[in-house]
Formats: structure tokens, sequence, C-alpha cells
């Protein structure tokens, strides 16, 4: 165990936890956050993905002393239910899920790239979600919000 | 129509159940949790009308449901149900889903059963309904004025004198004590104001914002971590566990066997995950599977439990003197669930109760389970539903709430299980794998004269029901036997039609004592299927046993029409009765421009290559018709297909809410076309080899993704059907067709593999 502190959504968390820790373990036990989920465990699927340093990236396999002081964004990190995120007010307006599990890969994936590249195109979109899963198949109205959100921004 | 299906079961026997709940309560009473109206779990009587509907004093209702919201839609569609019963405003309903302490037993959330279970003139519309007259009832008295005379807006009850009366006024914060009244007479279609409107699935702004909680967010103060560690092959039993070799683990609490169980608790997760990783345990190997490339042969060779569906006694006659006869075989494989999220589950069992918050489908059942694999009395034992990820059927939500309850009560604390994905892929219960044999003789004409069907199923295990937990891994590694195949030649062939597997194809008569209840002409024939021992747990995938049925006869009706160089959508009308479906036929075919052509389409035998086809289906015979239209292309040289676009028409009866249906279309849609072109389960000699997303092939979100053309057949009148399960039973068969159309190659096995592409299109003629 180690006395760390964790940056997330814009607050300084302390924590004594082991630094071997993936930081997703200490987003959904330590910090009882539900927007990163356990998927798979193996950064397969992208249920776990968070913003650090303006990639997204999956927690599960990042140890918790990799964040060092940087920031961590979670889905709950991008606006609030009152205030939803433009990308998030997207995927309202379509309704872009069934279950919803799966939406932290598919949000967080799509606005680390379009934040990047604005004006990616869908081939450039398709590949960055080229491993994200949503088993319930929601695509459709999934890449509509994220077109629809790519063309409130320009 | 029979329904016939065991998921459907409830239905028959929920009255047989009263009688057993009340005989319960009458032993012992719970002492848990208090349900809503002072009353224990087992008082929850679907005949009275408090079980079901309850006003608050501000006009506010809370109602009960035994239908969970799975990710399908169930909450938003059930709050639309009892607001427009009750005329009042959506927010103002709230909604308890699937808790042992406060709702009835409605059975399993599956099936496509939720609509027809809860949405026509029965159980939760009826309960609504029946509120609603009361509550009038109870205004006309006090106001003196007729029933008729007056007029519901939003839970006010007015005269046209301007006097009124609100709900809360009426009976706030009281019980109604009426019986559910099976006259009460719902809302129809026309008089419908918040059903059958798009309503936004109440659940989105939580979802999108990460605010939302499922089971896998369910903390619980003192809970600590579990996790298992499964048999590293199917059968293998415990020789030695040396809970030595991880004595040094921080945090460990205790090393759990039972039998074949094995877990670990510790106080933090992350140690769980190192103790099961690092726990030396010493297996009895398990038997060789059978091997993969052999396995559908091997099917046909096994003792079988039999069932004559259907049978004119004619058939090999009419087939010997056909004109002509068409023959094929088809193979389905196993598949998994795959739910996104590996399952997760947070039990409480302390010495004399148990709280065990699940993503089960099947609230009951599960206490049922729980009380035998705990020994506490059934009274004792709570199941909260909280969602998981989307199951499409027995994915392992039951498995890691026994596993929870066994290690909860080996510690005595809280504890949540989080599975592994390797947990969650080898040891699921898998959808069904098969082979079909089809036969059809044609007379001069090119028509079908007769048909023989016989397939080739098989199982082990399944749902758990009330009294079976070793239908599961973990009930099993714990003891408990699975249901088994128990061999049975039929004796007596089906004695009433009922076509709840999609067994009997669409273009049977279904004649059976005089009476002809399928939806087509054909009368010379039989359906014979035959269930087989798995060696891996089985159990519902979405559309169990109907995808398997429908990609067998669907394709098959093709390659017969094209025997005849007739066009798919007037030889499939040719040989239908049934209005609806034909409706829906004409309807996918009108919208998807579907020009009458007989398949294969004259292509050129290299580069990439276009193609249509068609599937029809009358869902479980009577619960939901469609006819999809998949375009595809097929590129010969890499054997590869990509679907351009779906074109669907589909009748569910009246419809709840629209943007719902499409919904699951679209998601059953894509999840089909996953399954149709790479989902499969593989083995070796002892061990399942397809363990991540790397060895099992989901469809990832960075695909193009098909148009897809929805055309919803609103049907006021008729009775309301299942939506959750109709699209996606027919994408195989209707890819397939495409494929063939497009190269004049016959796909016979699924999933459509760039492999098998190509064998197919080496072996067309």
């Amino acid at each position: 165990m180690e006395a760390i502190s964790l940056k997330v959504n814009g607050r300084v968390h302390p924590l004594n936890v082991d630094p071997d820790t993936p930081l997703l373990y200490v987003l959904s036990d330590e910090l009882q956050l539900r927007g990163p989920k356990f998927g798979c465990g193996l950064a397969q699927c992208g249920a776990c993905t968070v913003i650090l340093r303006g990639q997204a990236i999956r927690s599960c396999v990042t140890p918790v002393s990799a964040v060092g002081n940087d920031e961590v964004t979670t889905l709950e990190g991008l606006g609030t239910p009152e205030k939803p995120h433009a990308i998030q007010e997207a995927f309202i307006q379509e309704g872009a899920a069934q279950c919803g599990f799966c939406l932290s890969g598919v949000i967080l994936t799509a606005k680390a790239l379009l934040d990047e590249n604005p004006k990616a195109s869908d081939e450039q979109i398709q590949q960055s979600l080229s491993n994200v899963l949503c088993r319930c198949f929601a695509h459709a109205r999934m890449m509509r919000a994220i077109k629809s959100y790519q063309r409130s921004r320009v | 129509m029979k329904a016939g299906s065991s998921r459907r079961e409830f239905l028959k026997t929920s009255g047989a159940l009263v009688i057993y709940f009340s005989a319960s309560s009458v032993l012992s009473p719970l002492g848990v949790a208090q349900g809503p109206f002072d009353t224990h779990s087992s008082h929850i009587d679907p005949e009275k009308l408090d079980s079901w509907i309850a006003v608050a004093s501000d006009g506010t209702v809370t109602a009960y449901t035994g239908k969970c919201d799975l990710g399908q839609g169930m909450y938003t569609a059930q709050t639309q149900l009892v607001a427009e019963e009750l005329r009042l405003s959506l927010h103002k309903v709230k909604l308890i889903q699937c808790d042992t302490s406060m709702t009835p037993d409605q059975g399993t959330t599956s099936g496509s059963q939720s609509t027809p279970t809860n949405f026509n003139s029965l159980n939760l519309a009826l309960a609504a309904a029946t509120a609603r007259e009361a509550l009038l009832g109870m205004a006309a008295q006090k106001l003196g004025v007729p029933t008729d005379q007056l007029t519901i807006e939003d839970g006010v009850i007015s005269a046209k004198s301007g006097e009124h009366l609100t709900y809360g006024e009426l009976i706030g914060g009281k019980r109604l004590a009426l019986k559910v009244n099976p006259a009460a007479k719902r809302r129809t279609p026309d008089e419908w104001k918040i059903l059958g409107q798009p309503v936004p699935s109440m659940d989105r702004v939580a979802l999108m914002t990460g605010t939302f909680e499922f089971v896998h967010n369910v903390h619980v103060p003192g809970m600590v971590h579990g996790r298992v560690v499964r048999p590293p092959e199917i059968g293998a039993t415990v020789a030695k566990v040396d809970e030595q070799s991880v004595a040094h683990v921080p945090g460990l609490i205790k090393v759990v066997v039972r039998k074949n169980f094995v877990g670990v608790v510790a106080e933090k997760q992350f140690q769980a995950e190192q103790a099961a990783q690092k726990l030396k345990i010493t297996w009895n190997p398990g038997p060789k599977l059978p091997a993969q490339g052999m396995f559908y042969d091997s099917m046909r060779r096994l003792p079988s439990e039999d069932e004559m569906l259907v049978d004119s006694k004619d058939v090999d006659d009419r087939l010997k003197n056909a004109s002509h006869m068409v023959k094929a075989t088809y193979r389905y494989p196993f598949q998994a669930h795959g739910s996104i999220g590996s399952s997760c589950a947070v039990a409480d069992v302390q010495a004399d109760r148990a709280t065990i918050w699940s993503a089960t489908q099947s609230v009951y059942p599960t206490r049922a389970c729980v009380a035998q694999l705990t020994g506490l009395p059934l009274e004792n034992v709570r199941v909260i539903f909280v969602r998981g990820s989307g199951c499409y059927g027995l994915n392992a939500a039951d498995a890691v709430s026994f596993d929870a309850v066994l290690l909860s009560q080996a510690v005595h604390r809280p504890v949540r299980v989080q599975l592994t994905r390797q947990d969650e892929f080898t040891s699921e219960n898998y959808g069904t794998p098969c082979v079909i044999e089809q036969r059809a003789g044609l007379d001069a004409d090119g028509s079908i004269v007769a048909w023989d069907c016989e397939s080739w199923f098989a199982s082990f295990g399944g749902r758990p029901g009330y009294d079976m937990p070793g239908n599961i891994v973990t009930g099993m590694l714990a003891g408990f036997d699975p249901e088994m195949v128990t061999p049975r030649p039929v004796t007596v062939p089906a004695q009433e039609f009922d076509n709840g597997s999609n067994a009997v194809p669409s273009y049977f008569a279904g004649c059976i004592g005089g009476k002809c209840e399928g939806a087509g002409s054909i009368r010379s024939e039989r359906v014979l299927t035959h269930t087989v021992s798995s060696p891996f747990f089985v159990g519902p995938l979405r559309s169990p046993r109907r995808i398997q049925n429908t990609f067998a006869q669907e394709c098959f009706l093709d390659e017969i029409s094209a025997s005849v160089k007739a066009d798919p959508v007037e030889y499939r009308l040719r040989h239908l009765r049934d209005r609806r479906m034909r409706d829906a036929i004409e309807a996918a075919a009108t919208a998807a421009k579907w020009e009458p052509r007989p398949s294969p389409k004259r292509n050129l035998r290299t580069g990439t290559v276009p193609g249509r086809g068609i599937a029809c289906l009358a869902y479980e015979g009577d619960n939901g018709y469609a006819a999809l239209v998949a375009e595809v292309d097929v590129d010969q040289s890499l054997g590869r297909v990509n679907v351009r676009r779906f074109v669907i028409a589909h009748d569910c009866g009246p419809i709840s809410n629209p943007d719902g249906v499409r919904n699951q279309i679209e998601g059953g849609l894509l999840q089909g076309m996953s399954r149709a072109l790479g989902e499969e389960i593989t083995w070796e000699d002892h061990k399942v080899t397809s363990v991540d997303w790397q060895s099992y092939k989901s469809l990832p979100l960075g695909i193009a993704v098909p148009a897809i053309e929805i055309v919803l057949l609103n049907r006021p009148k008729e009775e309301a059907t299942g939506a959750g399960e109709v699209a996606i039973t027919l994408v195989p068969a209707a890819i397939g067709n495409a494929i063939f159309d497009a190269t004049g190659a016959h796909l016979r096995q699924v999933p459509f593999t760039s492999d098998r592409v190509k064998a197919a299109l080496v072996a067309r003629l």
C-alpha cells in the first residue's frame, strides 16, 4: 500500500492503494464512480475507457501509478445529468444505447478523436472505434450521434 | 394456438404458484424486508390489485412489475402503460421492478414474453385498468355523478360542474383492497395518449452521463471482493487446493472450496484477482471433447430425446412420387451471449437471511435456488434485480449470483463477485448448436407438395428455474445435478399444434387431428426433432432454436425456389396462407423495391458482386411477424461479405413505443449480422479456445454500418406480441440467401466466415 493522490474529474483524491492496482478498480471501488466499467480486463472492449492526457485509454490495464499528476476524466466527468456535454447530448437525442454498459468506450473514444481531429473522416472515426464493442449493437444510433456531435462543433 | 414453449410456463402455471406462496406464507413469515403493503413476499398475490398498484397521498402512483428492464426498454414501456391506463403524466408514475419482497412473481423476463404478458388484458395492464375504474367509481360515489359523466385528466377526476377529486384525495396512502378485475376495460389504441408515442427511454440521461447504477456499481457497507476459479477444462474436478500458495497475498480473507466450486475472498478487488490467479489447484482432468470438426456428425449418432411436431404420414410416399426433390443440410454453431460486461453480483448472506443484488432475469426462481444453495428458508431470501449489461438470454448473471452467495456465506460478509472475461466465455450456457436436414418434393408446376424436416439440437443444463441450481456452472460445481437429456423415442406424435420454437416451417399447413393451424398450405408435412446431450452448458440465447430453425427453413426455401427458377418472394406467397406473414413480405418487398426474378442473379464469378435475399417469420408461430430483405456485396476473392442494407417490415400488434421497437429491431439486425458472419465458440481436446474478444469475433463499432429501413406495421386491433427477438431471427437466413443470390453459392453453415464463403464458392455448380 502506498499513499498517492489521484486527480479525477476536477477533484484530487488522497488514496492508500497498491500502486499496481488497475486504475479501473480505484475509480469504481475506491471512488465509486459509475462511468468506467469492467468489460474484459484485457483492453479489448472499451467499457473501462477514460481520458488521460487527451487520449482515450483502457483503465483496466493501466496501473494507477501510471497516471501520475495528470487528470483522469471519466464519462461522468464530461457533463452532468442537468448539463450534459455536447457529445452526451447528441447520444441522448439519438437514444444511442440499449443497455448502455459500453458507453464509456464509445463516447470517450469518439470524443478524444474529435477533440484531436475535428474534421475526422468517416473512415477515421470507424478506425478509432475498431476495437470498441457494443453487444446490443446500437451501432446505427451511435454513429449518428457521433456524426451529429461532429457537425455541431464546426 | 397453444402457448407451448417452456418459457411460457409461467403463464400456464401461475395459478399453481399462487397457491404455493399462500401455503409457504403460513409456514414462516419473512423478517427480511417488508413489502409495500406490510405484507411479506409470499403474500404478493397477483390477483390482488394492491400487489400491482399503490396510490400515494400526493396522487402519484407506484406500480410493481415482475418484468424488468434489461436494456430492452421495458421500464419506459411499462411506465407508459401504467400512465396511460391511469390517465397520469409519465413523471407521476414510479415503477418498481423485480424484487422478491415487493413485486409479484412473473417468472423470467425473457423470450419476448414481457409485452404479451403485461400489455394485453392481463397482469399489470389489467391491474392498472382496474385501478382506474375503481378510482372513477369512488369519485362517482363521492361526487354523486355517474361515472360516464366524469372525465380524468392527469389524475384529477372532474364532473361537468367543475367539482373534482384527485387520486390522492380518493385513496392516497391507503390500500385499494380489491381484486384485479378480469373485465376491467383497457384503453384502446385509438384512445391512447402516452402509449403508442415514441417516448424517449427514461434511463437515457443517466446512461449517457455515467450516473446510472448497474449491478456492477452496487456498494454495500462492509462489502468485500470475490473471484472464482473455474475448472480449466470442462468436467474437471478438484483433487487438491493448496491454500498456502496464496497465504502471502495481502488482504486475503478466505479460500472457499465447496465440492468443485473454488473461489477466493479478499478485502480489495485487485487482491482477490491476484489470489485467484496465484491459487494452486490440482484438477482431475475432464473428459475429452468431441473433435470440433466432427461435432455435427457426432450429434446425429447420440441417443436422443425426440418429438414429432407434425406428421401427415404420407411424406415418404409423396417425396418418392414427386416430380423432383431438393435436399440440404444446415448447421448452426454454439454461440455465446458475450455480454459486454462480465457478470457481477453482490450477496449478503447472514446466519438467518440473505439479500442478493443480481442482474438475473428471474428473481423468484433465483430466490428459490439460493434457498437451496444456502439451506436458508425461502422466505428469508430476498433477490433484488439491478440491471447488468445486456444479457440476450441466460448469460452468467445467475451463475455469478450463486458465486456471490457461496462466497458470502463462507465469510459472513457481503461479497461482490466480478467474473473475468474468460470465466464468462468458458462456462456460460451457450446458445444451442444444431444440424437440420430438409427434403422437399415438388410437383410438375414447381410447387412444393411434401416437406420433411429432421433436426438435432444439443442441450445440457439450462435455466435453473425454481429447483435446478445445477443447470448452470456454479450449481453443478457445488454438487447439484444439471438437467440431462433423457433419450426417448417418439411414441405418440404431438396432439396439438405448437410452433413455439419455430421448428415447423411457415409453409406447412400444420394439420393435427383435423385442425390446420400452420401458416402455410403444404399438407404433406413432417417435423421430427432430436435433442442430444451437449458437452457444454446450453441455455436460451436470443431467439433459442428459432434463429437456427429459421436459418435452415428460409435458406432451404430459396434453394427450392431456385431449383424451379421462381422468384423467392412470389414463391413464399404461393405457399403461405397467414395474412400477417403475407402482409409483412409484401411490405418488405415494396420498401426494398424488390425486383421479381429467380436467384441467383447472373453475376460474374470473380470480383465483388451484389445480391439480395429475403426471409420471413411468424415468431413462435403467433408472437410477432416480419420479413427482412438483406442486400450484400460479396468479395469473391477474399470471401468477404459486406451487408449494405436491411429493409424490414415488422408487425408486433399495437405498438407501445415506436422508438423502443425501432431500437430493438436495429440492434437485433446488427447482432444477427455479427452472429451470422463471425460468432462461433471453438474448442480443442479438453478446452474452450474462444476465451476473449480476439478469439470470439464480435463486429465492433468501427464497421460500415448497413443502412436500416424499418416499416412498422401497426395493428391496433390485434393482441400485443413480442418484438425483442423477431428481427434477429431472420438475419442469418436473409444474409445467406443474399450471398446465394450474389454468387450462386449456398452457405449452409453459420457463421459465414471468409473461409466458409470461399469453400462454398469453390463448391458451387
